[in-house]
């Protein structure tokens, strides 16, 4: 260990193994459907393309965990995105790709992507 | 790049029971199921809620499964880690609330008033990481010493924290390090006692087990305040998982850079070396420490010379607890004024305390100085089990003494406790209930200081032979008013004339007991009666007529034959063949057998 910024490195590089662990209250929740239904449907890769692409943008403030089946089986992959204090996001009939833009525009940027929301899609 | 994370306990209590192979199953279970690129299982230290192990968490739902088997894993797995739904049956129960909806741990009895400085880590990385470590700001208290403060100024905001030892006796650490860093010699010692030997105590092999670097951290920074190249740290062989973590952890800070030569570039050399003790419990004292150290017999050596001046190898060494240490980043960190701002006038920061005995919740508890008794033993620990009524506690083992009920709501810290007749100690906190007797417990301190005593000095080595053949002589019924007087004078004489703090403390558990519950003293040797119903030698086993329905049970149950009657007609026990094995009243359906 030759420096502090060295240190910092590895600390940041180590985080983002970590951070799950944290209670964190004030984190957007990002619940991926992951009941029969959803997991057919190919929520799966949904989900670990969510995974991967949060920790690439490096986000600390999000929590992408699972869910069951909310009743909307046909809209399947069902994501959705709840930020403290704000209405909840429903996005359905995602793919991976669908999955990475959310992210980026909403997660990062703070842009609902409307044209996959539940109510642009019935 | 993992979605989950499984912590499974991995200390030694969850390892007892079992948590090595729900560590092999689900890493299986996982693998079967295709999710071992998405779920990271981690095994860490204690989590400190013993008593419903084998204990293991889920993140990032961090839902808190206690008392898991083998069986359970395929059902987490399929279930939770699959299909995203959580196995209720196996959560903790204050987790889940009457509506059905899961609050977060934090809002459990059990953890509500904890406060976790020392543990912070425990339960929450994985110990034979690193990387984790660091993650979680580890290092950087060293880093920020070795570039940007001197080591007076390092030595001033220990003493600015007001930060006491945890090893019991409550020393100022900064003081001693100041000591330490005045005497000038050409090689001084760092050492780290983690020589754990009160009965009921694990604070120590716990933060070792789940958070072996920051000691290791600590250490270091200890050696720079002071002017100190190498340390030791002493640890008992009865620990193997510590030994283990600390092995791997000493190894991988040197691959780091973060033992050894010039760490962060600075020309700062530090190098720590483990020493394990064969579990002498003299040996936690710190002269009998360093002797052993040396190579010797562990025997204790009067003071003066302390050690800050004539210690190790007869050089100046400081001596810290493994729990002191582990508050020492922190302190760093996030300054004096933050730690100062926990505890009360005198005492600084949290306590760890081993909860044991007659409680709920056995487990490991860190709170605020301050907190009181009844707050640990009733609210975090969940009370005494099967209706039984609080008796006393004893703090610091067999060198401390115990509190009984009217003291429960005294706010812990070391004066207070000191100015009731105990003594903070190393932290184990063993609960009795009413069923203790306390010239009984006073017996059993007192058999395990006579094994202990290294022999060196006459007064323990004698003194606390004949404490005990009187105290065996008033369990026996054949004690006399006068015995206790003698007994509460050899008392006096031992605390006054021991060579080292084992003798000087040993009549603790006498005297407080004497202080408090004079009373069972008094009944054991006027009416030869024990009021507990445990000495064996004043306890007979009495059927009550009415309620005996002559069933004949206890008669077959008895192994020597003392109890005889017909069937259906109240049975006799014939106290003069009676051995007492209590037998009869554990089989009696309908209570008609007892003690007295």
């Amino acid at each position: 260990m030759k420096s502090l910024e060295e240190l910092r490195a590895i600390r940041d590089k180590a985080r983002s193994q970590v951070i799950l662990r944290e209670n964190n209250d004030n984190a957007i929740r990002v619940l991926v459907g992951m009941a029969t239904c959803g997991i057919a449907a190919g929520a799966r890769p949904v989900l670990n393309a969510i995974v991967e692409e949060v920790a690439k943008r490096g986000l600390q403030n999000v929590i992408v965990t699972q869910t069951g089946c909310i009743g909307i089986c046909q809209f399947e992959p069902v994501v959705e995105v709840v930020a403290p204090g704000q209405d909840k996001v429903t996005y359905v009939k995602m793919t991976p790709e669908k999955a990475v833009r959310v992210v980026n525009d909403h997660l990062v940027n703070g842009n609902v992507v409307t044209e996959f929301t539940i109510g642009a899609n019935s | 790049m993992y979605r989950s994370n499984v912590l499974v306990c991995g200390g030694t209590g969850c390892t007892s029971s079992n948590s090595e192979l729900i560590i092999s199953k689900l890493k299986e279970e996982i693998t079967i199921k295709g999710l071992d690129k998405e779920v990271n299982v981690i095994r860490t230290g204690c989590f400190g809620l013993c008593a419903l192990g084998p204990i293991m968490i889920v993140y990032p739902e961090g839902s808190f499964y206690s008392r898991v088997t083998p069986e359970d894993i395929p059902e987490i797995v399929e279930e939770h880690l699959l299909k995203g739904r959580i196995v209720k049956r196996l959560l903790y129960k204050e987790t889940v609330v009457d509506d059905n909806t899961i609050k977060s741990l934090n809002q459990t009895p059990f953890y509500a008033k904890q406060h976790r400085v020392a543990l912070r880590n425990c339960g929450v990385i994985n110990p034979e990481s690193i990387e984790e470590y660091i993650a979680v700001d580890g290092y950087s208290a060293l880093g920020k010493v070795l570039t940007e403060m001197t080591p007076e100024q390092v030595i001033e905001t220990i003493k600015a924290s007001g930060l006491r030892g945890r090893g019991g006796a409550g020393f100022p650490t900064g003081l001693k390090w100041s000591f330490a860093a005045k005497n000038q010699a050409d090689q001084k010692y760092v050492c780290c006692n983690a020589d754990e030997g009160d009965p009921g105590a694990f604070m120590d092999r716990s933060v070792l087990e789940g958070d072996p670097h920051c000691v290791l951290e600590a250490m270091a920074i200890a050696g720079y305040a002071i002017g100190s190249t190498q340390g030791y740290i002493y640890v008992r062989a009865e620990y193997p998982i510590a030994v283990k973590r600390l092995q791997i952890a000493i190894q991988q800070a040197r691959e780091y850079g973060l033992l050894g030569k010039n760490i962060f570039n600075t020309g700062f050399d530090f190098d720590i070396d483990l020493r394990l003790g064969a579990g002498a419990f003299v040996c936690g004292e710190e002269t009998a420490l360093m002797t052993s150290i040396e190579g010797k017999r562990g025997e204790p050596r009067p003071r003066p010379p302390f050690p800050a001046l004539k210690g190790l190898f007869q050089k100046p060494t400081i001596l810290n607890n493994v729990e002191t240490y582990a508050n020492i980043p922190r302190i760093i960190l996030n300054g004096a004024d933050w730690f100062a701002s926990m505890g009360t006038e005198k005492s600084k920061g949290t306590k760890v305390f081993a909860l044991g005995g007659k409680i709920e919740h056995t487990g490991l508890v860190e709170v605020p100085m301050g907190t009181t008794l009844r707050e640990i033993v009733e609210e975090i620990g969940g009370g005494v089990p099967n209706g039984h009524k609080f008796k006393a506690a004893q703090t610091g083992g067999p060198s401390g003494g115990c509190i009984p009920a009217s003291e429960l709501d005294v706010p812990i810290d070391y004066d207070n406790l000191i100015a009731i007749g105990a003594m903070m100690g190393s932290g184990g906190l063993i609960v009795m209930d009413d069923t203790t007797c306390m010239v009984d417990i006073a017996k059993f301190f007192l058999e395990f200081t006579v094994d202990e005593s290294c022999g060196k000095c006459t007064p323990c080595r004698i003194g606390t032979r004949r404490l005990l053949e009187m105290l065996d002589k008033i369990t026996s019924g054949n004690g006399t008013l006068e015995d206790i007087d003698r007994l509460e004078e050899l008392c006096y004489y031992l605390k006054e004339n021991s060579l080292c703090a084992l003798g000087q403390t040993a009549p603790n558990p006498v005297l407080s007991t004497l202080k408090y519950f004079r009373d069972e003293y008094i009944a054991h040797v006027t009416e030869h009666r024990c009021p507990a119903g445990v000495c064996k030698a004043l306890t007979n086993y009495h059927i009550l007529e009415d309620k005996c329905r002559g069933c004949t049970l206890c008669a077959r149950n008895c192994p020597v034959g003392a109890i005889t009657g017909s069937v259906k007609v109240p049975h006799v026990i014939d106290t003069k063949k009676c051995i007492k094995c209590g037998a009869c009243m554990e089989k009696c359906k309908f209570n008609a057998i007892i003690k007295r």
